[in-house]
């Protein structure tokens, strides 16, 4: 087996873990290039099939290249697709910066979703590698009644064997791509020959490395056009992968407020 | 040289302040891993802040541990060498946070494990140890750090050094190395030290590109314990990792504990080209089988040679990490390969004080100890010694839905049980009233109840209550079969087959059914039970607990059936009053279950039923 095997093994278990053990699971689908991995691999576990729903939540702000793609693939990978919309600014925590705020609204959105489609398991592609505080994540990751994650006291995690039963009200995020780095995403993404949207693709010396939201993303300059050329640029660079996301910029503990609270 | 993919998974562990942080923060800046600017962006911080640099800051992202001045959890953090990546695990060394250290430590490939050279050997020191050899972490690089406040002393490292060989030796643990550093000045990090002339084996980054990837071990027998059985299509895949072994198609394996043997038909993958025909430890996989045998999550998939012990009772060496201690006698949950069981401790041989490896009796397994035990299990389970397959010859042990401990198994002086599994539950021990049904519940790990089996003769009812009372008792269950067979030669025989008799049977058998429940016990009823009032008395003795599930089949199918010729009898006239021909059978109107045996198969009625008694009384 080499790397991305092994990879792609330990994600695949995790994720039958999580369909065997949660009985109201759905797979978060931001659109961008990790949760088009974690469908993939959900894919190859399940043997084609996504038995649970996939959902998006909207922050209606995404580039228009993000919705068709979403549009497209949704239908053509046969999925149970639920799109939930966020609700608007003015309802999150005016005490946050500005770009943190609008990412609070993704935040709000979740919660509403997941109260109104009862689910207890949550599957996001986050990535150890992405940011000091989701280094601290585990694989199965339980959040209290309001969502809120207690990073201070977590469960201990070995050999394999992770936490799936939970007390009533408590649900799970679960995070089959804990493990993966940036440049291991991408280079599964060209063995497997998974679609993408163009924009990590460089247009005019600029391409981006992260897609959040339109007023919050912003590109890095690089000729990197191909996977290839994305993958041999990952390999030199030692620019941190969300610097091109203006809230985690703002304030020193902006990410980690966010992420108590239930941001991704 | 072109650098390795593999990620390797590192774990930095050792007494507090012995300088764990800062070896980290240096790390992963002599290897040029630091996103520019980084570094100046973290001095810039403590000058605001009026503190004097610690490289430990590199490593303290976020403000809960700048303001609490310790490492508070497992940090990941990635680096490169020439020779590849590394994700490398701060484990901190303060007390309160074991559980993380052995998080971390727990999926690493190997060790750094560092010792304070002024200091000493401290009590960390061995317990991270010992725990590192616990864990099956074999590979362990140890660290004498701060090797410049004694004067880059040789003499000081080998005295440390030797202590610390000695310790590990005992626990059967060989280091590759000891290294002497500094950490905050860089001394035998990335390059070999001029302080230290005397020393001339690897620096730390040499050390770490020595190790080895860790790998599943493909050439011990086959394990694959059963994830989930899939049926999203005409295939029925039963799917799971391979935890060591290999396996080809047209292999003969057999599940365990339920013993059921079948061959491989396929490997079924999606989006990898030519269906496979092997596949190897380490794979996530799914295959089918030829035959249609029931499997089910928690079973392990072995060749017929080789295949796991089955037990409900061995020892295990076990590390605790609960808030309240291990105890004898109360029921834990343990996680094990893919399945679960309610366990009890019989036994504490004795607690293990880590810090001299000396043992003694006890009655408890305090927080952040460890000992050996007995341990029992309600259900039979299949398993390996943790000695020779580690992957499957360990578990976890969880309280209030939290993982509290491990446990490493040994089956010294006990017998492998796979011959004894045929033996029927008939030990039925009587039970004093002083015990409340939540005990009951609590120690079976299921509520009592009674399945109520009724449906024409030959519909199917006694070859399901045998089967299901089989695969309920290998799970676990406190289960026993009421059927004609047993309850006619005693309790029953002075009656005989006039209707009032029938009556007077039927509601003995439904009386004796609500005591079996209120004991604890699942009882499976397997009577033809025509009448609806009948079944009504028997629902009223047993209250809640009673289910009734209708074994479904048509009269035209059970004639064709006729497995003892009863309906040629019947039809003849050789039978009076039998049921379906010359006397009423009067279908449930709201049974709890319909198992139509003339449309499922076998197996997938008895599946049917599994769930149901999983879904109604499992705990
Ligand atoms: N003199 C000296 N001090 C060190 C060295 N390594 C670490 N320290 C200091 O020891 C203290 C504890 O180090 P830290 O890395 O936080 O220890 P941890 O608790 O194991 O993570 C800090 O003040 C460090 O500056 C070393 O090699 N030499």
């Amino acid at each position: 087996m080499n790397h991305l095997d092994e990879l792609e093994a330990e994600s695949v278990y995790i994720l039958r873990e999580a369909f065997a053990k949660l009985d109201k699971l759905a797979i978060l689908w931001s659109l961008g290039k990790d949760s088009n991995v974690v469908l993939w691999l959900a894919r190859k576990a399940f043997f084609g099939h996504v038995p649970f729903p996939v959902m998006h939540v909207d922050t209606e702000k995404k580039f228009p290249e993000m919705y068709a793609f979403r549009d497209r693939y949704a239908k053509e990978w046969n999925l149970n697709f639920i799109r939930e919309l966020c609700p608007p600014l003015e309802a999150t925590d005016p005490t946050l910066p500005k770009a943190a705020r609008s990412a609070a609204r993704k935040t709000l959105g979740l919660r509403d979703a997941v109260a109104k489609h009862g689910f207890n398991g949550l599957i996001a592609g986050i990535r150890r590698d992405e940011e000091a505080i989701r280094a601290k994540e585990r694989y199965f990751s339980p959040r209290t009644a309001d969502n809120s994650w207690d990073l201070k006291d977590q469960p201990p995690e070995f050999w394999g064997q992770y936490m799936t039963s939970f007390p009533p009200g408590t649900h799970v995020r679960v995070h089959p791509l804990l493990h993966w780095t940036e440049v291991d995403i991408w280079r599964y993404t060209k063995r497997e020959g998974i679609p993408l949207i163009d924009l990590y693709f460089s247009r005019n010396g600029k391409r981006y490395r992260s897609l959040g939201d339109m007023d919050i993303t912003n590109p890095i300059a690089s000729d990197a056009s191909t996977l290839d050329a994305i993958i041999e640029e990952l390999e030199t660079t030692k620019v941190a992968e969300r610097s091109g996301r203006a809230m985690d910029h703002e304030a020193e503990d902006a990410f980690e407020r966010l992420r108590a609270s239930g941001y991704l | 040289m072109q650098r390795e993919t593999h990620t390797m998974k590192i774990v930095i562990v050792g007494h507090v302040d012995h300088g764990k942080s800062t070896l980290v923060g240096r790390l992963i800046h002599d290897t040029g891993s630091l996103p520019d600017g980084k570094l100046e962006a973290i001095k810039a911080m403590s000058e605001r802040r009026g503190m004097p640099f610690e490289w430990a800051f590199l490593m303290d992202a976020i403000q809960a541990e700048r303001d609490q001045g310790i490492t508070i959890d497992t940090t990941q953090i990635f680096f490169k060498t020439e020779k590849r990546p590394y994700i490398i695990i701060d484990a901190p060394g303060h007390k309160e946070f074991l559980k993380n250290m052995v998080t971390g430590a727990a999926s690493s490939e190997a060790a750094l494990l560092l010792i304070d050279a002024a200091e000493g050997v401290q009590e960390q020191s061995r317990r991270h140890g010992y725990l590192l050899s616990l864990l099956g972490v074999g590979q362990v690089a140890v660290l004498v750090n701060k090797m410049d406040l004694v004067g880059y002393s040789a003499e000081r490292f080998g005295t440390v050094a030797e202590e610390y060989r000695a310790y590990l030796a005992s626990l059967g643990v060989e280091p590759t190395c000891f290294i002497p550093i500094s950490a905050r000045e860089g001394d035998n990090i990335v390059r070999h030290s001029p302080h230290m002339p005397w020393y001339q084996g690897p620096g730390v980054v040499q050390a770490l590109d020595g190790f080895t990837p860790a790998a599943r071990p493909a050439l011990r027998p086959l394990r694959m314990p059963v994830q989930d059985v899939y049926k999203f299509d005409q295939r029925r895949i039963i799917a799971g990792r391979i935890e060591s072994g290999s396996l080809e198609v047209g292999d003969e394996v057999i599940f365990s504990p339920s013993n059921k043997t079948a061959t491989i038909r396929s490997i079924e993958s999606w989006n990898a080209g030519d269906a496979p025909q092997g596949a190897r430890a380490g794979q996530s996989i799914g295959v089918t089988l030829t035959e249609q045998i029931f499997v089910e999550r928690g079973d392990v998939m072995s060749h017929l040679e080789n295949p796991p012990m089955e037990s409900s009772v061995f020892r295990a060496r076990i590390f605790w990490l609960g808030r309240k201690p291990l105890e004898i006698g109360k029921p834990y949950t343990i996680k094990f390969n893919t399945t679960e069981a309610v366990a009890t401790v019989e036994a504490i041989e004795h607690v293990i004080d880590t810090q001299d490896l000396s043992t003694r009796p006890a009655e408890r397994i305090e927080r952040n100890g460890a000992g050996e035990v007995v341990i029992r299990t309600r259900r039979l389970l299949a398993l390996d010694e943790a000695e020779t397959d580690p992957a499957t010859g360990r578990f976890v042990v969880v309280e209030d839905y939290l993982p509290v401990g491990g446990g490493l198994i040994s089956m010294e002086g006990y017998p492998d049980q796979r011959e004894l599994i045929t033996v029927r539950s008939t030990n039925i021990t009587a039970v004093g009233h002083a015990v409340t049904g939540e005990a009951r519940i609590a120690r079976n790990g299921h509520r009592g109840g009674v399945l109520w089996f009724t449906g024409l003769s030959g519909a199917g009812k006694s070859t399901l209550a045998l089967a299901l009372e089989h695969e309920l008792f290998t799970k676990g269950y406190q289960v026993y079969v009421l059927d004609g067979d047993n309850v006619r030669t005693g309790l029953n025989a002075n009656l005989g087959f006039t209707p009032e008799d029938r009556a007077e049977n039927i509601r003995r058998v439904g009386e004796v059914a609500a005591l079996f429940a209120d004991a604890g016990f699942l009882v499976i009823s397997s009577f033809i039970s025509p009448y609806r009032s009948d079944r009504e008395r028997a629902r009223q003795a047993a209250r809640e607990a009673f289910h009734e599930i209708y074994i479904q089949a048509s009269l035209e199918a059970c004639e064709a059936r006729d497995p003892k010729g009863l309906y040629k009898r019947a039809r003849s006239g050789e039978i009076p009053d039998f049921t379906g021909i010359s006397s009423p059978y009067e279908p449930p109107e709201t049974a709890d279950l319909v198992v139509p045996t003339d449309e499922l198969p076998e197996e997938e009625c008895l599946a049917e039923l599994i769930r149901y008694v999983d879904r109604s009384f499992r705990r």
